[in-house]
């Protein structure tokens, strides 16, 4: 016998618990379903749309009757649920139908909140609420002329864009002086007024309504100042209170929300509870994301999984209300211990606010223009130190000395043509018609099913735009943490420090003491944690089954399945010997191109897989090893030629590359890593767009880090300046191992700065002498194991993975 | 009556990982999972023509060396929302050997 699960509230949160649920364990319960509302499941954020004619009643089913259908599930459409009795465990319909369950999810939703006025229950005074308001707004349009809301929030200022579009004269009533004051600050509120009284919008702001009223009907609205409007139709949009009054009569514990943990149970224990109708930790809920993150946790649960915890924490609002995009996160009012960084453009509808304290972003506000929402809420979580940036960071990430990939910002202007992801050829109108036939809320979702977004990252900002304006007003994007995977809840920062906490040795052990919920894990997740393990306990053994085929086989692979091969050239200087000898090499293995890298070195490419043994056996033999071009791990170190022959060469760049490389070689690293060395400030090496670079002058060495020549060129910053070449190749040696032992697997030096801020790497490497030995002495300590040439060792004894284990016919 | 061609020991495949067998008809990637189990699939990925062999293993499963793809070693079938199949072969394992029909 399968046990019963009731669902209690057909609406999003509730209806997403299942799917989740349905995800993890889809045998386990006979799930049944009431509704108040004659509908399957639909899209409440979407009602605004369907008020304004964009959209129809059937476009914002998210399930129809039919997925009921498929999925086992017992729907009970406009049946309502009176009573409780939480001892025999069972429900009771207002008809008096009794039905058991074993577990009960209660996702009762919340209503409109109808201010206590005279004269509220006259005919025409309504909320905005479900598709019986949407209902009674468009049929009122067709007879009446004038409309008030009450309400200046987001949902009030919905419905008043809807009701103009359907031909009404459209007054909104506002307590306060700044329009959804729960997302924007009074400049942005300012802005928007402006902008709404121009398509035609009338405003009474710092009002407060005294009294509705009319005769038969409602007939005018009257203020607590003495002034009065006459209108057809009150749409109360003040805000909604969790629907408790169900779980209340049954005894379950209560306070403005029902009262739920960090597991989405309620104090009954075979009761859960999500969505609007909850209070978690004091707080209650009205956007979309937090009530999605609660559903995932609530499944788990009622899987009977009993890992994922449910942490509220700042927030973000992404928000497209009548056209205009909006973004705010944090505190972004500030007050006397806070700085604001403010850009205003009126002419654009252009309004961006900073909010920052002991140089960390604590709050954002933005109007117009939000492509760089995300970026700012991501330095806001990780607390990064925005000092070094502070000049530029508020005309966005763009700017941050780097040029960027397209120009675009907006998607709001471009045609159904036009490409968002430069990477897989993915266009807006894939993108648009993918979220709503496949109903996607979320980035990852997006990115699984159009592969938009899904390789290099940089069009990341315009797919949230996308999703934003896809999905109507109510976006909220940004979970509080990201996790490594689908195989665990866990962070890289939190799995790394476990790593060290619980001394984890091996790939199997962490995958079991933090509870993965996949035996093997996945390829996203093995090879981080191969790397985390590899880089925290120097006696690790290495699990080539957990690294990508690449740094496997020790090649790169092709578009056809062959290989490339990079022999190391040490500082990009080479001889005749050497040259002949990789001649001879590609006569003997028939190597069908041979290219000069941007690295200075050369690439040997078109090479099968049975032959990479053979050809590095040679190759050894000749005086080379491998060049890791295939792995997350120092690539080269390209060089000038420097004073030995340039007649502007300062010292002795070429000779110092050599060092350089011949100390870092080998190394594994969080991605891969470049280095360059240029003999004077003209920079022939291209030394500022590495991650770590030298500029010799006359009097040193400029030492740079964090650059970047790839999706986003990013030039370096400045980490300081060294007299010597030993001084030059020690800040080097720590520089790499902080990065190795701070930043996330697959985090290019660039990213990593940003998000920690360049000045706690100075403060590291820099500023405390005794940590730049003790790091530069942990790098050097690794090196002595790392600098095995890989190729010989697997010539000498490896031959056997890469020869076919039976040849037939 | 099935064919069964002997491929080798189950030793020579390492764990989570694959060896490739030649046929005159096109590469076979035989797979060892975690928990000892062999499957076999045709050596190319359903959307570009990848490798298999190459990949990653988890699970009853392998990611695509070129685009992450991730197929099905039971049924040969791409995962999620990626649509394809590539030909999946009959195996057995006996005596530490293992057989594939193809």
């Amino acid at each position: 016998m399968k046990e019963k699960l009731v669902l209690i509230g057909n609406g999003m949160a509730g209806v997403r618990t299942l799917e989740e649920l349905l995800k993890l364990a889809p045998e386990k319960y006979d799930i049944t379903v009431f509704g108040d509302e004659p509908y399957g499941n639909y899209n409440r954020i979407m009602l605004s749309p369907v008020l304004a004619g964009d959209k129809t009643i059937d476009q914002i089913m998210i399930n129809d009757r039919q997925w009921y259908v498929d999925n086992g599930i017992t729907l009970h459409a406009g049946k309502k649920i009176t009573h409780i009795n939480r001892v025999k465990r069972q429900v009771e319909t207002a008809e008096g139908e009794v039905f058991e369950y074993d577990r009960l999810l209660m996702a009762t939703g919340s209503r409109p909140f109808m201010l206590p006025l005279p004269g509220r229950d006259l005919p025409g005074v309504i909320s905005f609420r479900d598709i019986a308001d949407v209902d009674n707004m468009l049929e009122t349009a067709k007879s009446y002329k004038k409309a008030v809301v009450i309400g200046g929030g987001l949902l009030g200022l919905e419905a008043a864009n809807g009701l103009m579009i359907q031909g009404m004269e459209v007054t909104v009533v506002h307590i306060a002086d700044v329009l959804m004051n729960q997302q924007l600050d009074k400049p942005a509120s300012d802005l928007m007024l402006n902008e709404l009284q121009a398509k035609g919008l009338n405003f009474l702001m710092s009002h407060e309504t005294a009294a509705i009223e009319g005769k038969k009907r409602v007939e005018k609205v009257v203020f607590k100042n003495g002034t009065e409007i006459d209108t057809d139709l009150v749409v109360m949009a003040v805000g909604i209170r969790p629907n408790i009054e169900l779980a209340q009569s049954a005894g379950i514990h209560c306070e403005r929300g029902i009262v739920v943990d960090d597991t989405m149970q309620t104090f009954d224990p075979k009761v859960y509870a999500v969505g609007e109708c909850v209070q978690h930790r004091g707080a209650t809920f009205g956007l979309v994301a937090p009530l999605f993150e609660q559903a995932k946790v609530c499944a788990n649960h009622l899987a009977q999984m009993g890992i994922a915890r449910y942490v509220s924490s700042i927030t973000s609002t992404k928000l497209k209300v009548t056209g205009i995009d909006l973004f705010s996160a944090g505190n972004f009012i500030g007050d006397e211990s806070t700085e604001d960084l403010v850009f205003k453009d009126a002419a654009r509808h252009v309004y961006k606010k900073l909010v920052i304290q002991d140089d960390k972003l604590i709050g954002a506000v933005l109007y117009g223009d939000t492509v760089d929402g995300a970026w700012y809420f991501q330095l806001m979580r990780d607390g990064t130190d925005v000092s070094s940036i502070r000049e530029n960071m508020l005309f966005g990430q763009h700017h941050i000395g780097d040029s960027g990939h397209g120009a675009t910002n907006s998607v709001d202007g471009l045609p159904d043509d036009a490409e968002i992801c430069g990477c897989n050829g993915v266009c807006k109108g894939d993108i648009v018609k993918a979220i709503s036939k496949h109903s996607l809320f979320t980035l990852d979702e997006v990115k699984a099913h159009t592969k938009a977004s899904a390789s290099c990252g940089s069009c990341t900002g315009l797919v949230e735009q996308l999703l934003a304006s896809t999905l109507g007003s109510d976006f909220n994007d940004t979970p509080s943490k990201k996790a490594m995977c689908g195989c665990t809840s866990m962070s890289h920062g939190e799995v790394k420090n476990a790593i060290k906490e619980q001394e984890l040795k091996t790939i199997s052990d962490l995958m079991t003491a933090l509870e993965w919920k996949t035996a093997d894990g996945c390829h996203s997740c093995r090879p981080a944690l191969n790397y985390y393990l590899l880089s925290t306990w120097p006696d690790y053994q290495d699990d080539p089954q957990s690294r990508f085929i690449n740094e496997r086989v020790h090649a790169n692979i092709q578009k056809d399945g062959t290989y490339s091969v990079v022999p190391r050239i040490w500082g990009g200087v080479t001889n005749a010997n050497e040259l002949r000898a990789i001649a001879d090499i590609s006569d003997k293995y028939k190597v069908p191109t041979v290219k000069i890298t941007g690295g200075q070195r050369i690439d040997l490419l078109g090479v099968k897989k049975d032959d990479l043994p053979k050809m590095w056996a040679d190759l050894s033999e000749a005086g080379f090893v491998s060049g890791h071009a295939y792995g997350k791990s120092l690539r080269t170190v390209k060089t000038c030629v420097g004073s030995e022959w340039c007649r502007f060469g300062t010292q002795d760049s070429t000779g110092l590359g050599i060092k350089v490389e011949k100390m870092t070689w080998g190394s594994w690293t969080p991605h891969k890593f470049k280095i360059a060395v240029s003999g004077c400030p003209r920079n022939c090496a291209e030394a500022t767009i590495k991650d770590f670079g030298i500029v010799c002058v006359d009097s040193g060495y400029e030492l740079h880090v964090g650059g970047n020549g790839g999706i986003k060129v990013r030039a370096t910053d400045f980490l300081c300046k060294v007299a010597t070449e030993e001084e030059a190749m020690e800040y080097c040696a720590a520089f790499m191992q902080l990065y190795r032992e701070d930043a996330h697997y697959l985090e290019r030096t660039a990213p990593w700065i940003e998000r920690v801020g360049l000045k706690s790497v100075q403060a590291k490497v820099v500023d405390d002498h005794d940590n730049r030995k003790i790091l530069a002495q942990r790098f050097y300590e690794s090196q002595e194991k790392s600098q095995d040439d890989p190729w010989a060792e697997h010539a000498a004894k490896q031959r056997e993975n890469y020869i076919p284990i039976k040849q037939v016919g | 009556m099935q064919n069964w061609t002997e491929v080798g020991p189950v030793e020579s495949v390492p764990k989570k990982g694959s060896r490739v067998m030649t046929t005159p008809d096109g590469d076979v990637a035989i797979f060892r999972t975690s928990s000892d189990e062999v499957f076999a699939l045709f050596d190319q990925c359903p959307h570009k023509k990848g490798p298999l062999s190459q990949g990653i293993v988890y699970d009853k499963r392998v990611a695509c060396p070129l685009h992450n793809w991730v197929i099905d070693l039971s049924s040969g079938e791409a995962t999620g929302p990626d649509e394809g199949c590539t030909r999946a072969f009959e195996t057995k394992v006996e005596d530490g050997l293992i057989y594939i029909s193809l």
